[in-house]
């Protein structure tokens, strides 16, 4: 018991908690993404006009109307912020009391691509008088200044804030950190290091540099009117990501201590791979022979077969180039399976949160499990030639399958896939 | 399976490779002095391990020059190195069985710092193309993996200093999964103005001007760490991958934890205590402690607490071969698993440079002097900002000891 078929101890989420763009919390996560609605809009965080890039998913965060105190939101960057409101949403929804267990099998593992890239920034322009000097005035500095320049500092606090005294740490692979820091969590508690983790992702990078970085390299889209239209993955008229921001935590825990406790349990993690293309630090090769590879290696380890997928969370993030490898990635791992998989990408209405969002999809997959019912693909409306498979265009699709698939693509290289499985499909 | 560590690739601010490190060590040389890239003078600290005569053009083709951060520049030049000294070409080993797993702390900061500059004061159409990808935390990691086509799961974690130890844990992890070779550890640097304030600010760092006494842990005068730049990656492997070659010495144990609110150094015990129980060793067994040594009075008595509390007061030699270039960030772990592996292919225990005896703070067993004798197991200690403790123990490998950089083939 408590085994999956290679032998390792199972391991179940039990607790979820999300701040996503619009309104904060799981569960208006979850309306926000069944109704299809999109959360797109001009930016409001930052000043648009000098960017070619004018649209974000942005949060209507409110940090004391979140329980934050004025402490918390003054030693965190809104990265740390929606992590630890998120993390705190994960445990109430886990029933868990953390202090019950020993702290030293309890891990924290943080997802993020850019950290407090934003903090980091004000830093900057106040020392450096808007980029007048090379030399910075290093008195002009904030009390939080070496906490913003390394991310650690985010998964120290919520290691503090559980009492969490395992190991800690956090992950930034870019753009597949939301994955690969839930996989971490999830490899330590089957190895045995570990009984549970709270682990996921937050990332909140929408600041100047974040947005001229990306306009450099085209990669987000250019696109004005209809802001709430912007992002459209797998459409022939997709042409680039729209920024967002947010978090997804999770309590995750070793199958039988959380059936001990009678835990609600969302879901089993039954499944997880990365590979890297080699290949260039932003670009894909057209074949995505390593997300396949990924995807292949993922479903080994969970023990299934191609055609035990029933739903695919794809990366989608809306640039012609990613969607086309990904396309190619599903049919060379699932083979004919992949044209009667449903597929599809909440990019389309929460954005492209960078590290976070691999996260926020397995958040949305879990729920599209206990629910019955798959997101759609907002904004899709004209097939592409190159983009020819089931993408739930629009409206939400009730279906309750055993195993879905999620993946994720980023800078670097990085290919990421896990399967999430209903609990008990796998026993 | 105990995974090997054949091949190491070494940046310190005395060069580039394994031999002027090795040797400037054993020397205690102190490659600590004013820095020379920026105007240290304006800073509350001036004094850094700076390798200063690094050139990438000696190293590195010249198109990957403008895309990279030095940070990356360094992870390239080391990754090589590593490569080399084990003796593996490109191409000899399953792409999709090999990976990357590198730490960071700041990503490429001074590149980051030169496109903050161009943003705010020229406006957005003056950014690079390549700002999307030079200043993130994986950029090691992504580069390596395409110069030397490894496809392999691979990894880039953050937890402060901790980090390059932290590496190479992980990379024992994958080879248990489905990797047969990781190359692992970190580099790190923060000389640029924007990344040394972040370090000045936070107020730990020596203010004393004089680089032979700046840095001095466990010394009764301590007052904060010096930075230095560098660090190491190296090939770690399965013992029964073909080709593997003779190894310096075998990961056999390997925890982390965190401190927790109490912050009183158990947690770095309880790290020791998990990674001789890991590797299967008993206290005694230990010859030698690689110790953190952080460089302030509160941070080293709770190191030499937790030394103490395991092999008992003076109970086990312990040296910081870091005092002579620096906390390297992230990397100074790494590089302390690649000394450890020296100090076991060579049989020498390293000193600690310039740590003068009478100036003991506690009752730890300082190594002063190059200690030649049974280096057979090493505990390398690691600690982060924040409450990150790791713990790994090195043993010499059951096959034959690896000798001189592997030469002897």
């Amino acid at each position: 018991m408590g085994l999956n078929m290679t032998g390792k101890r199972r391991v179940v989420v039990s607790g979820i908690g999300v701040v996503a763009p619009g309104t904060p919390g799981r569960k208006n996560f979850w309306d926000l993404i069944s109704s299809g609605r999109t959360a797109t809009r001009t930016m409001t965080l930052v000043d648009p006009t000098p960017f070619r890039s004018q649209v974000a998913a942005e949060v209507d965060f409110d940090p004391a109307s979140c329980g934050l105190t004025a402490a918390e939101v003054a030693r965190l960057d809104r990265v740390g912020q929606f992590a630890l409101v998120a993390v705190r949403e994960a445990v109430e929804d886990s029933g868990i009391d953390l202090g019950l267990g020993d702290p030293g099998r309890t891990g924290v593992v943080v997802g993020t691509a850019v950290g407090s890239t934003p903090a980091l920034e004000s830093e900057y322009v106040r020392m450096s008088g808007h980029g007048s000097t090379w030399e910075v005035d290093e008195s002009k500095a904030g009390p939080h200044y070496y906490d913003y320049y390394i991310p650690s500092s985010i998964a120290a606090e919520l290691a503090v804030e559980v009492g969490a005294e395992g190991p800690v740490s956090v992950v930034s692979s870019g753009c597949t950190s939301g994955l690969d820091a839930v996989a971490h969590a999830v490899e330590l508690v089957r190895e045995g290091t570990i009984d549970r983790a709270v682990c996921g992702a937050s990332d909140a990078p929408i600041s100047p540099i974040t947005i001229a970085c990306f306009d450099a390299i085209k990669a987000t889209t250019p696109r004005l009117d209809e802001p709430e239209r912007a992002l459209r993955p797998f459409d022939k008229s997709r042409n680039g990501f729209v920024l967002g921001e947010g978090a997804a935590m999770f309590v995750i825990e070793e199958l039988e201590s959380a059936r001990r406790r009678g835990a609600p349990i969302y879901g089993e993690l039954t499944g997880f791979a990365s590979r890297c293309n080699a290949y260039h630090m932003t670009g894909l090769r057209p074949d995505g022979v390593e997300m396949a590879a990924a995807i292949t290696a993922a479903l080994d380890q969970a023990g299934i077969a191609p055609t035990d997928i029933g739903y695919v969370n794809a990366h989608g993030s809306g640039t012609k180039q990613n969607d086309r490898h990904e396309t190619a990635a599903f049919k060379l791992a699932l083979g004919e399976h992949a044209y009667r998989t449903p597929v599809s990408s909440i990019k389309s209405m929460v954005g492209h949160s960078l590290g976070a969002i691999g996260s926020i999809e397995i958040a949305a997959c879990l729920l599209a499990l206990q629910h019955g019912l798959l997101p759609p693909t907002a904004n899709w409306t004209e097939r592409d030639p190159e983009c020819d498979l089931d993408y739930i265009p629009v409206r939400a699709r009730e279906a309750s399958p055993e195993h879905v698939l999620s993946v994720g693509s980023g800078f670097g290289g990085f290919q990421s896939a896990m399967i999430i499985s209903r609990s008990g499909a796998t026993r | 399976m105990k995974p090997h560590i054949t091949g190491l690739g070494i940046v310190t601010p005395f060069g580039v490779g394994v031999d002027p490190y090795w040797t400037a060590l054993l020397d205690s040389t102190n490659g600590i002095g004013p820095i020379t890239r920026f105007d240290g003078g304006k800073y509350a600290t001036g004094l850094a391990g700076e390798h200063t005569g690094f050139d990438p053009r000696d190293h590195l083709p010249a198109r990957l020059l403008p895309q990279t951060d030095r940070v990356t520049q360094f992870a390239l030049v080391a990754t090589r190195e590593a490569l080399d000294d084990a003796a593996i070409p490109d191409g000899t080993y399953s792409e999709h069985a090999s990976a990357v797993v590198t730490a960071n702390n700041g990503g490429g900061f001074e590149f980051a710092q030169k496109e903050m500059q161009a943003l705010w004061s020229r406006g957005p159409a003056h950014v690079s193309a390549y700002q999307s990808f030079a200043w993130f935390y994986a950029v090691n990691t992504g580069q390596i993996s395409i110069r030397h086509n490894l496809r392999g799961a691979a990894r880039a974690l953050v937890t402060d200093d901790t980090g390059g130890m932290e590496a190479i844990g992980q990379a024992r992890r994958q080879l248990r999964h489905d990797c047969e070779l990781v190359l692992a550890g970190a580099v790190d640097t923060n000389l640029c103005p924007w990344g040394w304030s972040a370090y000045t600010s936070a107020g730990l760092m020596a203010t004393d001007p004089d680089p032979r006494t700046a840095y001095r842990p466990f010394s009764p005068h301590a007052d904060g760490f010096v930075s230095g730049e560098g660090g190491a990656i190296m090939t770690v492997e399965r013992p029964d991958r073909a080709g593997a070659r003779p190894a310096y010495a075998e990961i056999a144990g390997f925890a982390s934890t965190f401190d927790g609110v109490a912050r009183d150094g158990r947690g770095l015990e309880r790290a020791i205590r998990v990674a001789l129980r890991d590797a299967e060793v008993d206290a005694g067994d230990v010859d030698v402690v690689f110790a953190d040594g952080f460089g302030t009075r509160e941070m080293d008595d709770r190191e030499a607490r937790a030394i103490d509390a395991v092999f008992g007061p003076g109970g086990v030699p312990v040296t910081v071969p870091k005092t002579g270039i620096g906390r390297l960030g992230c990397a100074g772990s790494a590089l302390d698993v690649a000394t450890a592996c020296l100090a076991i292919a060579k049989q020498v225990v390293p000193p600690t440079p310039r740590y003068q005896l009478s100036d003991a703070a506690s009752a730890l067993r300082v190594v002063d002097h190059p200690a030649p004798g049974r280096v057979h197991t090493v505990l390398v200690l690691a600690r982060g900002r924040g409450g990150f403790n790791s713990a790994m123990v090195l043993t010499k490998p059951h096959t034959e000891l690896r000798q001189d950089n592997g030469r002897t083939q």
